[in-house]
């Protein structure tokens, strides 16, 4: 093997040797010291965060399927700090009794389902776009159902195994429609025989069927609350941030580039999708009091914007769909990162529950409203900007319409963002939840979260640099 | 480094000295010094503006600077200021130093108070001195949703539903306005090249009238929501009862205020042939709001309310007087801007004093309140003078120009709407009046308010702030007028222009 390979899948090796680390030194590990484990996997994890981001010349492996260069870097890198963060916040989490014996493969699970998640980031043809979101999909099952005592957790396992299992099914098919259609699994090749054919349209309809129900868009998104509420906290943020956002890129990748002779169809799937997306996600989220199933909804919400923002193609949308994703990282870890802190200390999970929360844990409480206000993009809080360039590029083609349909249903998910910020400032309890003092891991992570809101929108660099780089895969 | 950035840093830097303190003592010491340095920067900046026109600097904009944000977009932070901005600047800076005194007693979470409160007014004084519309409704959100805390957790009565209707129906606006100013950036280089959210630059192209006729009305009513234009003006009765003093005073004075600025900054000069087209529409919407407004006053029994539905009334006037769209009327809408929102700001400081005392604002339950608190009294009936259009106050000043203005009309149409408009002084004479007879004069009605104690040091610091520049504005009005018009006369120019 060649050395150029190590480097250009430096992230996916990485990965696997973390991975396979940590799996060595559990078996070696008795039980009663199973939380060292904790602080053994948080610093190999940082380490290859670390390492991923120094810079390496672009490539192509097997004769196109993998592709590495800036743009799929840095996403990883992004993906990378997600995870980085969620197991930061998860070490309250797996700390409990219960939950000692697991450790080791908490940490695998995960970093194996992020592995998937490089390799289709990374893909250059169907084949291991396909086998990539596979990797990602089947261990995040056994995450779901992680709390083996609570039928809930196993619910939840069996629901995604058996829809994520149909959805692939359709994704595959539509898949091989296009194959047949155009005799390529190539991106690049199948991209110049793409016309609107029956047999392709049909093809693309299945595809996108089935990214929609990875991605959680209504109407492929009932799946998503029961899972979200069933699987323990900090899987719940692992699924609607790294999972939701590597599936959206690749989705934009594949429509940019495959479909990019058919810009019309896909366009007009997309704005229906969009519009549904969004208001039926605002709408339900109106009326929830789980703190889970309420960041579910909201998260399916946000998908719907991240719809108007691809909207934009070319480089524009690609940009503001990485910005956006970017952000959404740090904003909606943080307010996972509190309802799990709190979750942990108190079992605290409904809206309701929160009553009061100010004179008893400001920080916490001002870190959930500043991440609610990131997420209803206000300023100067990052969301804001993420949201703006949403909009805008879907500004530069014209769509003015659903714009303002987007803006509307914002103003809509202000009123339950609100409504968390009232629980937690204005109404008063009784029976508050008593102040605690949250881990050193989990502070750090909240840390993190709060100067990533405060900073990338004021930073114009980084936005200019995804910028620079988007262009580079399609 | 350019001034005026100290404008947005002053309040940023007090923000972060009161996180600093532990109590309401320091918080507000704090505040008061922070925001008496802003009072002096725009002491300061009014005799720059005038000494460098003096010296005959006749740029359109002063003060200038350009710094780059995200290039690829071609967005800046473009800042600089003309006339209009200085006073508008200059009243920011007096309301908020006097709301800082008005909530001097503000014993509850009081920190946290100060903090939300200055915030509000960085987003206030950003949005003046910005010329970019991405900067421009940047601050303009900011503004917004320190609202939402402030009469939430400190309002009174139905706090939190008001607190909600006004957060959601101003972001609504805001969401309106945002499909505006992308409809603006995106047909600002209608003959190649790059886009830009700059308004001068935008004001140099001709936007395709298809587009104006679109994007001028989500403009107008994104903007005119925060002005109160009827029928978007249910927020306004409800949200300045409950807010608390200070939070009424600087909305109802400064933030209806940046309403009807935007719709003349950005909707009117930037796509005036769109303007002209649709200005009926918006001439009879802000006709209702003048008496409509004057009408819900008289019928009002809660002080707060008398003054809320007033300022419908008075930002009505503002909008409609800049839709006359002739130099005279808009010369008189500034200055309507500057003299409202002093006194409605002195109002509301008055009815939160009185308040504090009486533990009522029904006007039913009060009278012969000059006998026991002669002070606050007799500045309540300055106020109301003023309100009503007594000359040597600005309120006659300003309402005068803007008659002498929309009265140059000599069609049919906005003769009827003048003449409408103008029923309006009858009737806010009524109004106030009878507030300043129920309430101020005759015998003592509640025999508890005989123990009531006269205006302390601070709201006297508070209200008399206020008062003088009112007078100020009523006895030397040429001054800000020619500062108004120097400015206005560009503006004016290109409208022109276009217009014919």
């Amino acid at each position: 093997m060649d050395f150029k390979y190590i480097l250009l899948m430096r992230h996916e090796l990485l990965l696997l040797l973390v991975a396979l680390i940590i799996l060595m030194v559990d078996l070696f590990t008795s039980d009663k010291k199973k939380f060292r484990l904790i602080k053994f996997s948080l610093l190999l994890f940082t380490i290859a965060t670390l390492v991923g981001f120094i810079p390496v010349k672009p490539g192509v492996l097997f004769g196109g399927a993998f592709q590495g260069n800036a743009l799929t870097d840095f996403f990883k890198d992004i993906l990378n700090v997600a995870v980085l963060i969620v197991f930061l916040q998860s070490d309250g989490y797996l700390k409990k009794i219960e939950n000692t014996g697991k450790t080791g493969e908490f940490f695998v699970l995960i970093i194996l389902t992020l592995l998937g998640m490089d390799f289709m980031v990374s893909s250059g043809d169907f084949l291991t776009f396909f086998i990539g979101l596979e990797t990602a999909s089947i261990p995040v099952a056994g995450l779901v159902a992680f709390d083996r005592f609570k039928s809930r957790s196993a619910e939840a396992g069996v629901k995604l195994i058996l829809l994520s299992a149909l959805s692939s099914g359709v994704l595959l098919f539509g898949i091989s429609l296009i194959y047949g259609a155009t005799g390529s699994i190539y991106f690049s090749d199948i991209a110049k025989h793409v016309t609107a054919s029956p047999l392709i349209i049909l093809g693309f309809i299945f595809f996108l069927s089935g990214m929609g129900f990875k991605i959680s868009l209504v109407p492929f998104h009932l799946w998503t609350a029961d899972v979200y509420e069933g699987a323990p906290i900090n899987i719940t943020a692992y699924l609607s941030v790294v999972s939701k956002g590597a599936a959206v890129f690749i989705l934009t990748i594949i429509l940019y580039k495959v479909f990019k002779n058919v810009t019309d169809l896909w366009e007009t799937s997309l704005y229906v999708l969009a519009v549904l997306t969004m208001t039926v996600g605002n709408l339900f989220a109106l009326r929830q009091d789980n703190i889970k199933r309420f960041l579910a909804f909201s998260s399916i919400a946000q998908a719907g914007f991240i719809m108007v923002g691809i909207m934009g193609t070319g480089s524009l949308g690609m940009t503001s769909v990485v910005y956006f994703i970017l952000i959404y990282v740090f904003t909606n870890l943080g307010a996972f990162g509190v309802a799990s802190a709190i979750s942990s200390a108190s079992g605290v999970e409904t809206i309701s529950g929160y009553n009061g929360l100010y004179s008893t844990n400001p920080r916490l409480s001002l870190i959930m409203m500043l991440a609610l206000f990131s997420l209803a993009g206000i300023p100067p809080i990052a969301g804001f900007f993420g949201k703006f360039f949403l909009f805008t590029s879907a500004g530069s083609q014209g769509y003015f319409i659903l714009i303002l349909i987007g803006v509307l249903n914002a103003t809509i998910s202000l009123y339950y963002y609100l409504g968390v910020v009232k629980a937690m400032f204005i109404n008063k309890s009784d029976t508050p939840i008593p102040y605690f003092r949250s881990s050193n891991f989990m502070r750090l992570s909240l840390l993190l979260c709060v100067a990533g809101l405060f900073s990338i929108g004021f930073i114009g660099g980084i936005f200019e640099y995804i910028m620079s780089i988007s262009h580079l895969l399609f | 480094m350019n001034f005026l950035n100290l404008f947005v840093a002053v309040p940023v830097l007090t923000i972060i000295g009161i996180l600093f303190t532990k109590d309401l003592k320091g918080a507000r010491l704090v505040s008061a010094v922070g925001m008496g340095i802003q009072l002096a920067l725009a002491v300061f900046l009014v005799f720059f503006y005038f000494s460098i026109r003096g010296a005959g600097n006749l740029h359109e904009m002063i003060l200038t600077a350009d710094y780059h944000w995200y290039p690829s977009l071609n967005i800046h932070y473009f800042i600089g200021v003309d006339g209009i901005a200085v006073a508008m600047i200059a009243l920011t800076a007096i309301v908020i130093f006097a709301g800082v005194f008005a909530s001097w007693q503000m014993e509850f979470l009081s920190r946290e108070f100060f903090i939300s409160l200055i915030l509000l007014a960085t987003g206030v004084f950003g949005f003046f001195i910005s010329l970019d519309l991405f900067t421009m409704f940047l601050f303009y959100e900011l503004a917004v949703i320190p609202m939402y805390l402030l009469i939430g957790i400190w309002g009174s009565g139905p706090k939190e539903a008001s607190a909600m209707k006004l957060t959601l129906m101003l972001m609504g606006g805001s969401a309106l306005l945002l499909v505006g100013i992308l409809g603006i950036y995106f047909n600002s280089a209608p003959n190649g090249g790059a886009y830009t959210f700059n308004i001068l630059q935008i004001a140099k192209v001709h936007i395709p009238i298809a587009a104006q006729r679109f994007f001028f009305p989500l403009t107008f009513v994104g903007f005119g929501v925060l002005g109160a234009l009827f029928p978007l003006h249910t927020w306004s009765p409800s949200g300045h009862a409950s807010a608390p003093t200070a939070v009424s005073m600087l909305h109802a004075g400064v933030l209806m205020k940046l309403g009807a600025y935007g719709c003349f900054r950005v909707a009117i000069f930037l796509m005036p042939e769109a303007a002209t087209q649709m200005a009926w529409i918006f001439i009879i919407l802000t006709s209702i709001s003048v008496v409509y407004g004057a009408l819900g006053a008289i019928m009002q029994k809660d002080l707060k309310f008398i003054n809320a539905y007033s300022s419908v009334s008075h930002v009505g006037l503002i909008l409609f007087a800049l839709l006359m769209m002739n130099k005279i009327a808009m010369d008189g809408a500034i200055l309507q801007m500057i003299s409202h929102g002093l006194m409605t700001a002195l109002f509301f400081a008055l009815i939160g004093m009185i308040y504090g005392r009486t533990h009522t604002r029904d006007i039913r339950e009060m009278g012969g309140l000059m006998k026991v608190i002669p002070f606050l009294a007799v500045m309540y009936m300055v106020a109301g003078f003023a309100s009503l259009g007594l000359p040597g106050f600005s309120g006659f000043v300003a309402e005068m120009t803007i008659f002498v203005g929309a009265f140059q009309h000599s069609d049919l149409f906005h003769r009827v709407a003048s003449v409408v408009v103008v029923s309006s002084i009858v009737i806010t004479a009524v109004y106030i009046l009878r507030v300043v007879g129920i309430i101020l004069l005759g015998p003592v009605k509640n025999k508890a308010h005989l123990e009531l104690k006269d205006a302390s040091w601070h709201e006297k610091l508070s209200t008399a702030t206020l008062l003088v520049a009112i007078v100020g504005i009523g006895v030397l009005p040429l001054w800000l007028s020619d500062t108004i018009m120097g400015s206005l006369h560009p503006i004016m120019e290109r409208l022109v222009a276009y217009l014919h």
